[in-house]
């Protein structure tokens, strides 16, 4: 096999293993459009790297916890229903930088590989942070459990209990802004909700406790990794949309089984 | 404070945006009263409920609490998502109580032979029963029940009142209920307080089923609850007794009074 696919195995693992159990609170918590906004803000991050000339890793990291504090602030503040919000500061975002990208024609942008992600270019320094980032983030994770299992089954029930709601809240919304820094690379800023969404639903299915559903949620990213990056090798497909669609295959799948 | 008081506010009120949800209420929660709040839809007993569970703040008045006082509180409803796999016996294992804690309030509140159910497939009043088995872990203080009957049919009802009052008088906590009723809630409480965004008239529920203001309050409400009230005006001299025969006429009405709630 060759190296750069093992990287990109490397890679994929990396971003299954933390996107599948964060996916199932995304999924709980019915955010998948406030990921949705974070990534497509990722393509401003990538815009305002380039423009300061620092890396885009970082300065999409550091927008889209930029983005998570603006939100959280500003669901309290407007008048404006939270998913208009939400449809403002995504496309905005995305919109934005692809106008701000434009501004640099002396650097050559690979627009498409940070729309649609680029894991067959990555290198040994990316999934070493990419794996840095994923082990971080299940330790935080593992961390905030019982607080966010608490309040993702009834907030003011958990704030009675004692959970710091807000705090909790707005560290589960940094951990989403740090996953999707990680994985833009794998599978770009327009699919990177799929990865966390997707491997959750599908394991609802098969789950019956909340952490089953987080481990269940992980197997199916690593074999939605591993198949879509195998496709991309013998059909020469695209390896990012080749996951993602592995991904969807394996969650149309599971609905087909008969509900227990 | 005495050290019966667990929660004593004075001249409380709540507004947000300028608009007064609640203004000028008093009240105390004292261990081994059951007080119970009514009022129609959108008469501030939620926000009273929040403030007691120290959800809200009060924008004018004291609130004081005793400290460490332990709280359980059953909510209105369980908004659980559909997509989270959770069994009972897991969502009353949350804040991981001892596993026998968990059996012996299950057992009883009659819920033990539900526990290995997921959570999202119970009945209304299985799941009220859940939520205040839930109420009950920690040996709380202090219960809060919002609507605690909701979803039950008028025999449950009774039924459930009555549990609370024995729970009260075996573990001696003080008890804040949110009802839509008075008359069937009555037998189950040492005080009422009727508000409608102020305190309209409070005291003893007898009295306040004869105050005027009650009365007029309730002769306002929505015609949903017509079923429960029939027997409020046919009955005014004799209220004990009558209360329970009424109650299981209205629930073989069309109109059940179990479901007048809607959304």
């Amino acid at each position: 096999m060759d190296e750069f696919l093992l990287w990109a195995l490397a890679a994929g693992l990396g971003v299954a293993v933390i996107s599948g159990p964060l996916g199932v609170f995304v999924v709980w918590l019915r955010m998948a459009y406030f990921g949705d906004t974070l990534a497509h803000s990722a393509l401003l991050g990538v815009a305002l790297g380039l423009l300061m000339e620092i890396d885009p890793q970082l300065s999409v990291l550091l927008l889209a916890v930029f983005m998570a504090v603006a939100l959280l602030a500003m669901q309290y503040r407007s008048v404006l229903a939270t998913d208009t919000l939400l449809g403002i500061l995504a496309h905005g975002s995305l919109a934005i930088g692809l106008v701000a990208i434009s501004f640099r024609d002396d650097v050559r942008v690979d627009l498409l590989a940070y729309l649609f992600g680029d894991i067959l270019a990555v290198s040994n320094r990316d999934v070493l942070w990419i794996w840095l980032g994923a082990l971080l983030s299940l330790a935080a994770l593992a961390w905030l459990w019982r607080p966010l299992l608490n309040l993702s089954v009834h907030s003011d029930l958990a704030a009675v209990d004692g959970v710091k709601v807000q705090r909790v809240k707005l560290a589960f919304m940094l951990l989403v802004a740090l996953v999707i820094a990680v994985a833009m690379k794998i599978v770009g800023v327009l699919l990177i909700t799929a990865l966390l969404i997707i491997p959750a639903a599908a394991a609802r299915r098969f789950s019956t406790s909340p952490e089953g559903m987080a481990i269940g949620a992980m197997l199916i990213g690593v074999l939605a990794v591993v198949s879509g990056l195998l496709a991309s090798l013998y059909l020469d497909t695209p390896a990012g949309p080749s996951i993602v669609t592995a991904a969807t295959g394996l969650f149309v799948i599971g609905q087909l089984r008969p509900a227990s | 404070m005495t050290p019966e008081q667990l929660i004593v506010g004075r001249d409380l009120g709540v507004t947000v945006k300028g608009r007064a949800l609640i203004q000028h209420i008093d009240l105390e929660l004292v261990r081994g009263r059951i007080v119970t709040v009514i009022g129609p839809n959108g008469a501030g007993k939620t926000t009273l409920v929040r403030l007691a569970l120290g959800l809200t703040r009060p924008t004018h008045g004291t609130l004081q609490r005793a400290a460490g006082t332990r709280i359980g509180y059953m909510p209105q409803r369980l908004t659980l998502p559909d997509s989270m796999p959770l069994s009972v016996r897991r969502f009353l294992a949350l804040n991981s109580p001892p596993a026998d804690e968990i059996d012996s309030n299950a057992a009883q509140l009659g819920v033990s032979h539900l526990l290995d159910r997921p959570i999202q497939g119970l009945s209304g009043g299985e799941t009220q029963r859940v939520l205040l088995t839930r109420a009950l872990l920690g040996d709380p203080d202090l219960l809060v029940l919002d609507e605690p009957v909701q979803g039950i049919d008028v025999n449950g009802q009774t039924e459930l009142y009555q549990l609370i009052v024995r729970l009260r008088d075996e573990r001696g906590c003080a008890v804040m209920m949110v009802s839509h009723d008075l008359h069937l809630v009555m037998a189950a409480t040492d005080e009422v307080l009727c508000i409608n965004q102020h305190v309209c008239c409070s005291g003893h529920p007898e009295a306040v089923s004869q105050h005027p203001a009650y009365l007029d309050l309730f002769g306002a409400m929505d015609t949903d609850t017509l079923a429960v009230y029939t027997h409020h005006h046919d009955h005014h001299h004799n209220l004990h007794g009558d209360v329970v025969e009424d109650a299981t006429d209205a629930a073989n009405s069309p109109a059940e009074p179990g479901r007048h709630r809607h959304g």
